[in-house]
């Protein structure tokens, strides 16, 4: 591992051009897609406008649970600008009322039988324009016979729930599944010898993606070709390709995915939605191209939700702090259909590493996930599959055992990490986490906290009667799902393409079947493909978001860009440059073994006069004259990247919190991120990826939660009701890194997209309830919001969500 | 209703329907799609524009309410020298990852530095807290605008110069 410096104190200005280094490879690049950002020429879904276009808008149900009775459209029909509505009775008729979700249930499109949450799709007009459309909804008469609803989750297996699920043949109760892993048995025995347990139930609560560009889609079905365009807020355009190809019936050759900018995604744009069915169904009924976008209220209380764990957290270690096993009990609040979009073989996706970054004796988890009348969802909101659950738990844990035995949650951190000889290592529930150097990392944080410092400090403000908490997360993520002999979505294995075409003047282009939504892909796949080959990134184009025009490849989600897709165009370039020295072997006339590469040329051993540019080669391969034996022209290859096992980065946090005693608001004063991401290729932009995350912490842990009341209104339908972050909320964030390269991604890369929303949460609860130790506090559930930190202050720790 | 408004310098005209909020005039009566909308009760900011030199929130703002005035929006940022030096910020401190709140936040910023040529990191903050940003985390949009406000010092000090 090497430890560099860290850029926090390293602003650009007009004079240091600091991010203006144009490498040929990695390093700082500024971002080739922001130009047309910067002049609002962004394409985004709702931007793209055709020639006839009509608007789709969806009529949802006011009940969380309701029989529905009978539906009259006809007022609505009547409407002169309405061109159709349609109802589920309509789409059953055609096999197209349900859905697969991405875990293997079924949703449905337009309810049939009955509305299952609040806002479900109900049905659908398609008017000439977007105020039309919506008030023809106003049109629709829905008559409910409302049921009970299941909101509460621990009660949703009680004997006398309402079964919600009576679309599934045989259900007879609101399980969804059970899902175990560890061993229970030698977990027990660890516990059953433990000199010191600690139990704690923690509540985290369901939040919501909610990227600033709301879900929005543009189907377009030519009569004449039968071919489907359909440009979609997806961050898998080929995994939804496939999709539709199943649910509607279309041959998939004859459908197009353009993912065009997106607005953000965090998880929310991987499921299939209603809505891009609704369209795709509107277009093929009406043969026009039809618009859907969906507005705020329609994205946080019907699009993907993500969390809703209730966890049962203990430990057991010996009175020195060494920490023996760690065992969790899971109730998970999977809403009314279960669209969790995690790998098949894990419902409960990576929440396997709640082990943490520690050398364990034994693990084991039970979790029990359920249906409720709430929306479906359980995407990783800017997470790995449930790694923020997972990590927020054991990290939370450590801090409740360190508050049990007095001791500082730094050292009981330290004295339990992993050591670097120890890697790869397995955890007690099967994880292979390839390579970490933890206490450098850890010490780094520290030392650029000023950790000790802080404590006297603390201790002052104590004797004063201030509250001040110092909070520390320790996290390894798991990203680049994922290996196909474990791994696959409906199927579909997780592998990535990707395909290199060097132009004869030597300028090139690289295909990617992921999808960027901001992380900036088309100047990190440059600089990828530009350290492998030597061709300046501004000379690379990098293609992506139609599955028309780019290799198969499951999208980008779980950080999985960078170790799937960032390792097929490692790969595919030296394939390459593979190529490329069989010619310049030809061309300087000698073997392909006394050539010596020298990024973006090849030379003769020994005689470094004699060489060809990777530019002169590109010439040569398209060019006249003969190639060597057995070489085609052109300069050109394709692959599919299968990962071999998953990266697993890390990372230290501090969080420093001054809470008032009188209004009891949370200020966070401080926060330090230390994150190794292995190599780093480009360092702006992961500085960057890292302060997004740190503020959808703070959102977490302070501020939101998509809540409702005991009918099933969804209570945050709105960006008043459910709040983000502003610049007002978060502090000037101090970054730094180090660098543990994987030992089996080709540049050694790890992802770096989600570390800061896994490991943020944990670090700013830990410093709130350092702060309010002296009130003998040592947990509160999130949001921390001023009223519930006043509750735990009363002594009312877990107030009800 | 006939509404007639200066958006960027171009006098235009249209018949629209009196309910259009400005947003979507802009939007989808004049193909200016670089004004986004991210919400349904004026929190997020992507939507601000600038009715006369004043930023607002257009999903908030009747189209009808700025007939007769003069609309700017990020569209208009450019000028013929080049990229304001806003934009150019923004590029320079990676100031917008997605872009959707880019550019609204551009046009509080280009408002902010017009009034306040050297605003601090709290009053920068203060400026753009109506505005929600999902991807960058702020700091950097911070940097942005400080870039901006530095390289416009600069530029005055040597206009300064050459006119002495
Ligand atoms: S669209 Fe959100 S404030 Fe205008
Ligand atoms: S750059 Fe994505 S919301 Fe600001």
């Amino acid at each position: 591992m090497t430890v560099t410096e860290p850029s926090a104190n390293q602003i650009p200005t007009p004079d240091n051009n600091l991010n203006d280094q144009k490498p040929t490879g990695f390093g700082r690049m500024l971002r080739k897609e922001d130009p047309r950002f910067v002049r609002g020429l962004g394409q985004y879904c709702d931007d793209v406008t055709l020639p006839g276009m009509l608007h789709l808008a969806i009529l949802r149900s006011p009940y969380a649970h309701a029989r529905i009775v009978s539906i009259d459209t006809s007022a609505a029909e009547a409407h002169p600008k309405v061109k159709a509505v349609v109802t589920g009775a309509m789409l059953a008729e055609h096999g197209l009322a349900w859905m697969p979700t991405l875990s293997n249930d079924v949703q449905a499109v337009l309810a049939t039988d009955k509305v299952r949450f609040q806002h479900q799709e109900v049905a659908f007009v398609v008017a000439e324009d977007r105020y039309s459309a919506r008030d023809a909804l106003e049109l629709i008469d829905v008559e409910y016979d409302p049921l009970d609803p299941v909101i509460d989750v621990r009660k949703a297996l009680d004997p006398d729930a309402a079964i919600i699920r009576d679309d599934l043949e045989g259900k007879t109760d609101n399980h969804c599944f059970n899902w175990q892993t560890g061993d229970d048995a030698a977990t027990q025995a660890v516990f059953d010898d433990a000199e010191v347990t600690v139990k704690q139930e923690m509540i985290y609560p369901r939040v919501h993606p909610a990227p600033m560009e709301t879900c929005a889609c543009v189907a377009d079905l030519d009569k004449v070709s039968g071919k489907l365009t359909l440009w979609s807020t997806t961050q898998a355009p080929h995994a939804h390709r496939t999709v539709y190809a199943l649910v509607a019936g279309l041959p998939e050759h004859k459908i197009r995915i353009i993912a065009p900018d997106i607005g953000g995604g965090f998880g929310g744009k991987v499921p299939i939605y209603p809505g891009y069915v609704c369209a795709i169904v509107a277009s093929l009924l009406i043969g026009k191209p039809v618009k859907w976008a969906e507005d705020r209220t329609e994205n946080l209380v019907s699009t993907g939700f993500a969390r809703d764990y209730i966890m049962i957290g203990e430990i057991a270690a010996s009175r020195d702090g060494k920490i023996r096993a760690v065992r969790t009990n899971v109730l998970a609040d999977h809403g009314a259909f279960n669209g969790v979009a995690s790998p098949v073989k894990y419902p409960a996706g990576f929440f396997g590493v709640f082990t943490g970054s520690y050398d364990l004796e034994a693990a084991f988890c039970n979790m029990d996930a359920v249906f409720t009348n709430k929306a479906p969802g359980g995407v990783a909101y800017a997470c790995s599959f449930r790694i923020t659950e997972a990590v927020y738990l054991v990290e939370r844990m450590v801090d409740v055992l360190a508050y049990e035995l007095d001791m500082d949650p730094a050292e009981l951190r330290l004295k339990n990490l992993i050591q670097p000889e120890q890697f790869p290592y397995e955890t007690k529930t099967g994880w292979i986490y390839d390579s970490g150097d933890y206490e450098p990392t850890m010490r780094k944080a520290m030392a650029m906290a000023g950790y000790d410092e802080l404590r006297r400090e603390q201790a002052e403000k104590r004797e004063r009667g201030e509250l001040m908490g110092i909070g520390i997360s320790f996290f390894t993520e798991a990203v680049g799902a994922g290996p196909r002999k474990d791994m696959d979505i409906l199927g579909l294995g997780m592998a990535d393409g990707c395909e290199l075409r060097i132009h004869p003047t030597g300028k090139a282009v690289v295909r990617l079947s992921v999808q960027t939504q901001g992380q900036g892909h088309e100047t990190t796949f440059a600089q990828i493909v530009a350290e492998e080959i030597g061709i300046p990134p501004e000379d690379i184009e990098v293609f992506h978001g139609d599955t028309d025009n780019t290799p198969f490849g499951l999208g980008t989600y779980g950080s999985r860009s960078t170790p799937v897709s960032g390792a097929a165009a490692a790969l595919v370039t030296r394939k390459v440059k593979d190529k490329a020295q069989i010619i310049a072997s030809g061309m300087l006339e000698v073997s392909v073994a006394d050539l010596q590469w020298d990024k973006g040329s090849f030379s003769v051993k020994g005689d470094p006069t004699k060489s060809v540019t990777i530019q002169d080669i590109a010439m040569k391969a398209h060019g006249a004259g003969d190639l060597p034996e057995g070489v085609e022209g052109g300069l050109e290859a394709q692959i599919c990247y299968n990962p071999s096992n998953l990266t697993y980065p890390f990372g230290a946090y501090i969080c420093v919190v001054d809470v008032d005693p009188g209004t009891a608001e949370v200020k966070v004063r401080r926060f330090i991120a230390v994150d190794d991401c292995g190599t780093q290729i480009n360092p702006m932009i992961i500085e960057g990826q890292v302060h997004g995350g740190l503020t959808d912490g703070v959102g977490m842990a302070l501020m939101q939660m998509i809540n409702f009341d005991e009918d099933g209104n969804c209570l945050a339908g709105s960006l008043m009701d459910y709040l983000i972050p502003t610049a007002m909320e978060v502090p000037d964030w101090e970054t730094g890194h180090t660098v543990t390269p994987s030992p089996h991604h080709p540049i050694g890369a790890k992802g770096i997209g989600e570390s800061a929303t896994v490991g943020s949460p944990p670090a700013i609860v830990n410093a709130v309830v350092d702060a309010l130790k002296p009130f003998g506090i040592r947990h509160a559930d999130m949001p921390l919001t001023p009223s519930r930190v006043w509750e735990a202050m009363q002594g009312n720790h877990t107030p009800p969500i | 209703m006939e509404i007639s408004m200066n958006v960027n310098g171009d006098d235009v005209v249209r018949d629209v329907e009196p309910r259009t909020l400005l947003v979507h005039f802009l939007r989808d009566h004049m193909g200016l799609t670089g004004t986004h909308w991210g919400c349904d009760t004026s929190n997020c900011g992507t939507c601000v524009v600038w009715v006369d030199e004043e930023p607002v929130k257009s999903c908030t703002h009747l189209a009808a309410m700025a007939g007769g005035h003069r609309v700017k929006t990020v569209e208009g940022l450019e000028t013929a020298d080049g990229l304001d030096p806003v934009q150019e910020g923004f590029i320079q401190c990676h100031g917008l990852q997605c872009g959707f709140c880019t550019p609204g936040m551009m046009m509080t910023a280009r408002a902010l530095l017009d009034r306040n040529p050297d605003p601090s990191e709290e009053v920068i903050r203060e400026a753009i807290s109506g505005q929600i940003c999902r991807c960058t985390g702020y700091s950097t949009i911070i940097r942005s605008i400080q870039w901006a406000a530095a390289k416009e010092r600069e530029t005055s000090v040597s206009l300064e110069g050459s006119v002495a």
